[in-house]
């Protein structure tokens, strides 16, 4: 298990570093640089700015030298807040994403897991159509649409939330709402198929056949089985939460990290860019790893060799 | 009274495709301490009659029609649900023809093992355990204080096949049954098995329904034996008699197929025809089509078990009046 | 069970069983027909319009459905039926392009790194591995802010994200076709490689990857819409519904119409496209039958 861990982990390094390149050349390839929207700037303070950024090095040196810092943990200056460090605008705005990213998480298990156990041991009924209609939902309806729909609904009509901010606890709700309902679908149909499958099998009925109660069979002798397609999507399922944060963050204009990534985009703001582009990827590919240690962790036949 | 004693046990499938009648009008007893052997060919109904009485056919599609099945004085087939929970594992335990996929793959053995002495209130965790670790040891599994934590894939077909035995008699049952138990086994391990049945029937003196679809099997276990086809039992005798004397077709049938007792060389005798589909309805006897005895008669008339010999009965129709001689 | 009798009813092919089960599926055949109609609705609505999509009316503005503007009009007063109906050519038009290049170097990866096995076959599915831990969207962001304005770029970067479950699904397709017999008959016959692939291992094949397929434009579509969205997808003037939802929630409060009728369209496509991809799934998968 151990070596398996190992090997994961070492896996991962080539994939960081190219993540790393690919996004370093990217934002070369951009035309526009920190200066782009200053226009009668003097000469020479043209080039000690560019100096600063270290823009006046050939490519290749500019690639070494951000390499380098990179495995000091250090992501450069940003380009439009020049007083300010992309590790600096990292650290503030991430709290508010992993808190965000949190919640939705965390709705998302809670509602898609509950709706998929249903939907499985009631295969067929009301409450399955209902489940999976409900799941279908979820999945048909991307962020951006019900986002909007719901602050529609509950801020503006019944004005029971604001629309934006993140200043009270109340803000939580809408946005994590968002975010985590669609994923609710995804991880409820997961789990459907996978009970299921698990119920079918022929251990299921020596269960029963030793006395045990529907509960028993349920959450003691299936889940294990059957939350495995939920635990491997885990991964996918947090990248896309990152992901969709961005667009959630924008719509209800929280300070975190995804709108950092939006605005910086726009703004040719290379840097800051590549910084939250690479810490997202990062992140990504990390928590990926942890899910698929976590799932072969979960499968006995896999874990004990 | 008998321990068990079941009358016109009557189950069916309601499919997409038709209704299929796995089990028409069964009838067999069983006494205390007795081996009772149901012989037949893998679609005979054997199976799915055992797992209707304990209630494990699943109700959509499958539903019990008719007949009674009198526990210990308790009809199964019209207890509730609750009710039928307290007897299985508790007083009727059972095993299943592959271990591996029989036992859960995601709880260790000891996990599984002391199951049904904490869902039937038998002994608490500690107890359980200790009684799980003798029980373990007693079926002959090796070095049991290590390996009652491992994981059934650790295991070899064999020793999964103790683990369940183990299992179903730890709470003690009066009626053991073994669905197919053998069959997903090596033959030399085979014996072993069935030794170890043998064993704990005579020890504990626990009823015993062996199903087969192998005769060798169940000669060497059973006291006595019945034979279907079909869904029906077509002969039903004690093990001795049934293979000196059958009194239907089908059982000698059955006796001559086995590779084992066909003379090296020659061409393998098998049963013509195949079994019929069970979604169709029939007349007459079932096996007439493959038979060769088979008569007008025997498609157009009804059939039914009836005694031909002390304790022994016969669904022929000709072998019922006295028309052939089977062996 | 018993099989005896079906032997002698005439056999049905995979694909008539597959088919009958299909039809069978309410749900299924819901979305397919709701389908058409929008597609329908969005090739051919545009044609019979009275209002193109482009005519503005400033002195308008935006107005709520009326008889005139069956879905109201934008804040720059242009009809938003024709709008709803334009976009969803191109958001079609986009999912089914994007997924024709996916499904492409899928199917194409996927077959070769199968039919070939070995050592081709490990670095193929290696680099499939190693690219599935890149965090696609990102770079896509990234490609479409640097590259920019780009159509055909869009779609092929779009694409360029999904191929590589295709791939796998079709590499486990391949290995599993080969071993089976009908394919060594075939070798056995003397048929060269390339006839073997083309002529016995793709029409197999293609079983697991047309549901694919059908699961992968939806989720295609959702891409562009969020790449619209954040305004690094289709431009103005063309719309998308992406574009459209877009637009539609800057309104939300005055016009509420634009949002709710493009999103409702884009939802239920989405919808229309996952049950039909679901129910080919469940038709085909003889195993899965959930009766």
């Amino acid at each position: 298990m151990l070596q398996f861990i190992a090997r994961r982990v070492l896996g991962t390094i080539p994939v960081l570093f190219i993540v790393a390149t690919i996004t370093f050349f990217m934002m070369k390839a951009v035309p526009g640089g920190p200066l782009d929207t200053e226009k009668n700037v003097p000469a020479e303070i043209r080039q000690q700015i560019e100096a600063f950024y270290g823009l006046d090095l050939p490519l290749w040196q500019q690639y070494a030298s951000y390499m380098g810092n990179l495995l000091r943990g250090d992501l450069g200056p940003s380009f439009k807040h020049a007083n300010r460090s992309v590790n600096e605008l990292i650290a503030a705005a991430l709290p508010v994403s992993l808190e965000l990213g949190g919640i939705a998480l965390a709705i998302a298990l809670a509602i898609g897991v509950t709706l998929g156990i249903a939907a499985a041991v009631r295969q067929n009924t009301w409450i399955d159509y209902l489940a999976s209609s409900s799941a279908m939902v979820g999945i048909c309806m991307p962020t951006f649409v019900l986002g909007p729909l719901l602050v529609l609904a509950f801020a503006l009509h019944l004005e029971q939330f604001n629309a934006s901010g993140w200043d009270f606890p109340r803000d939580r709700v809408l946005p994590a709402l968002t975010l985590g309902l669609v994923y609710a679908g995804y991880i409820a149909r997961l789990t459907r198929g996978g009970m299921l499958e698990v119920l079918s099998q022929d251990f299921i009925r020596t269960a029963r056949a030793k006395g045990a109660s529907e509960a028993r069979v349920v959450f003691i002798h299936a889940l294990r089985g059957g939350l495995l397609p939920v635990v491997s999507f885990l991964g996918p399922a947090i990248a896309g939460i990152l992901t969709g944060s961005f667009v959630i963050e924008t719509i209800f204009n929280i300070p975190g990290l995804g709108k950092h990534f939006v605005t910086s985009v726009f703004n040719r703001d290379a840097t800051l860019t590549i910084g939250t582009a690479l810490f997202y990827a990062t992140l990504i590919v990390l928590l990926n790893l942890a899910a698929d240690i976590a799932q072969t962790w979960l499968n006995p036949k896999q874990r004990v060799q | 009274m008998a321990l068990l004693e079941v009358s016109g046990l009557r189950t069916a499938f309601h499919t997409r495709d038709g209704v299929v009648r796995a089990v028409q009008d069964v009838s067999f007893r069983l006494e205390r301490g007795d081996t009772l052997g149901i012989v037949g060919e893998s679609g005979s109904g054997k199976s799915v009659a055992c797992l209707s009485l304990l209630g494990l056919i699943p109700q959509p599609p499958g539903r019990i029609e008719a007949g009674k099945a009198l526990f210990d004085g308790e009809d199964l087939l019209r207890s509730p649900e609750h009710a039928l929970r307290r007897i299985r594992g508790r007083r009727i335990g059972m095993i299943f023809q592959d271990p591996m996929t029989s036992l859960n793959p995601y709880l260790t053995v000891e996990e599984q093992l002391v199951e049904p002495l904490l869902i039937h209130g038998i002994a608490g965790r500690e107890a359980a355990a200790a009684t799980a670790l003798a029980a373990l040891k007693e079926v002959g599994v090796p070095d049991a204080e290590a390996r009652i934590r491992d994981y059934p894939h650790q295991f070899s077909g064999g020793m999964r096949q103790r683990v369940m035995i183990a299992m179903a008699l730890i709470a003690k049952p009066d009626l053991l049954i073994a669905d197919e138990p053998t069959t997903a086994l090596d033959v030399t391990v085979q014996a072993q098995i069935l030794e170890l049945i043998e064993h704990e029937q005579s020890e504990r003196r626990v009823a015993v329904i062996l199903i087969s679809h192998d005769l060798a099997v169940v000669a060497e276990v059973c006291d006595h034996v019945i034979v279907m086809y079909a869904g029906r039992v077509v002969e039903s005798a004690p093990a001795a008699t049934l293979f000196r004397a059958p009194r239907h077709p089908y059982t000698r049938a059955l006796q001559l197929s086995r590779p084992a007792l066909q003379a090296a060389g020659s061409e393998l005798y098998t049963i013509p025809g195949m079994p019929p589909d069970l979604a169709r309805p029939m007349s007459g006897c079932a096996f007439a089509p493959r038979c060769e005895f088979a008569t007008g008669d025997c498609t157009r008339s009804e059939v039914r078990l009836e005694g031909v010999a002390p304790e022994h009965a016969s669904a022929c129709l000709r072998a019922q009046r006295g028309e052939i001689r089977v062996t | 069970m018993l099989e005896a009798a079906q032997a002698a009813e005439p056999g049905r092919s995979l694909w008539q069983d597959a088919w009958a089960r299909l039809r069978r599926n309410r749900m299924a055949v819901f979305g397919g027909a709701a389908l058409i109609v929008i597609a329908g609705l969005s090739f051919f609505g545009p044609l019979l319009l009275s209002h193109s999509y482009e005519a503005q009316n400033l002195v308008l503005g935006a107005a709520p459905p009326s008889g005139e503007h069956l879905l109201g009009t934008d804040k720059l007063g242009r009809d938003q039926l024709a709008r709803v109906l334009y976009g969803g050519r191109v958001s079609l038009l986009v999912g089914l392009a994007a997924t024709a290049v996916s499904l492409t170097i899928g199917l194409l990866w996927g077959c070769t790194a199968g039919y070939l096995g070995g050592r081709v076959d490990a670095v193929m599915m290696r680099t499939v591995d190693i690219l599935y831990a890149l965090p696609f969207t990102i770079f896509v962001i990234l490609l479409m802010t640097v590259f920019g304005r780009n159509f055909i770029l869009l779609f092929v970067a779009i694409g360029a994200v999904e191929w590589l479950t295709m791939a796998r699904i079709v590499r486990g397709q391949v290995l599993a076709l080969k071993r089976q017999e009908f394919i060594e008959a075939a070798i056995a016959l003397g048929l060269r490689k390339r006839r073997i692939i083309v002529r016995h291992m793709i029409p197999n094949v293609l079983g697991p990857v047309a549901v694919y397929t059908t699961l992968t434009i939806p989720a295609v579509m959702l891409l562009e819409a969020f790449l619209s969205f954040l305004g690094l997808g289709v431009q103005p003037p063309m719309s998308s519904w992406g574009l459209l939802i877009k637009e539609g929630a800057e309104m939300m409060e005055e016009a509420p119409w634009l949002l709710l009728y493009p999103a409702a369209f884009f939802t239920l496509t989405l919808f229309s496209l996952n049950f039909l991809g679901d129910g080919l799934r469940d038709a085909l998968d003889v195993r899965a039958s959930k009766d």
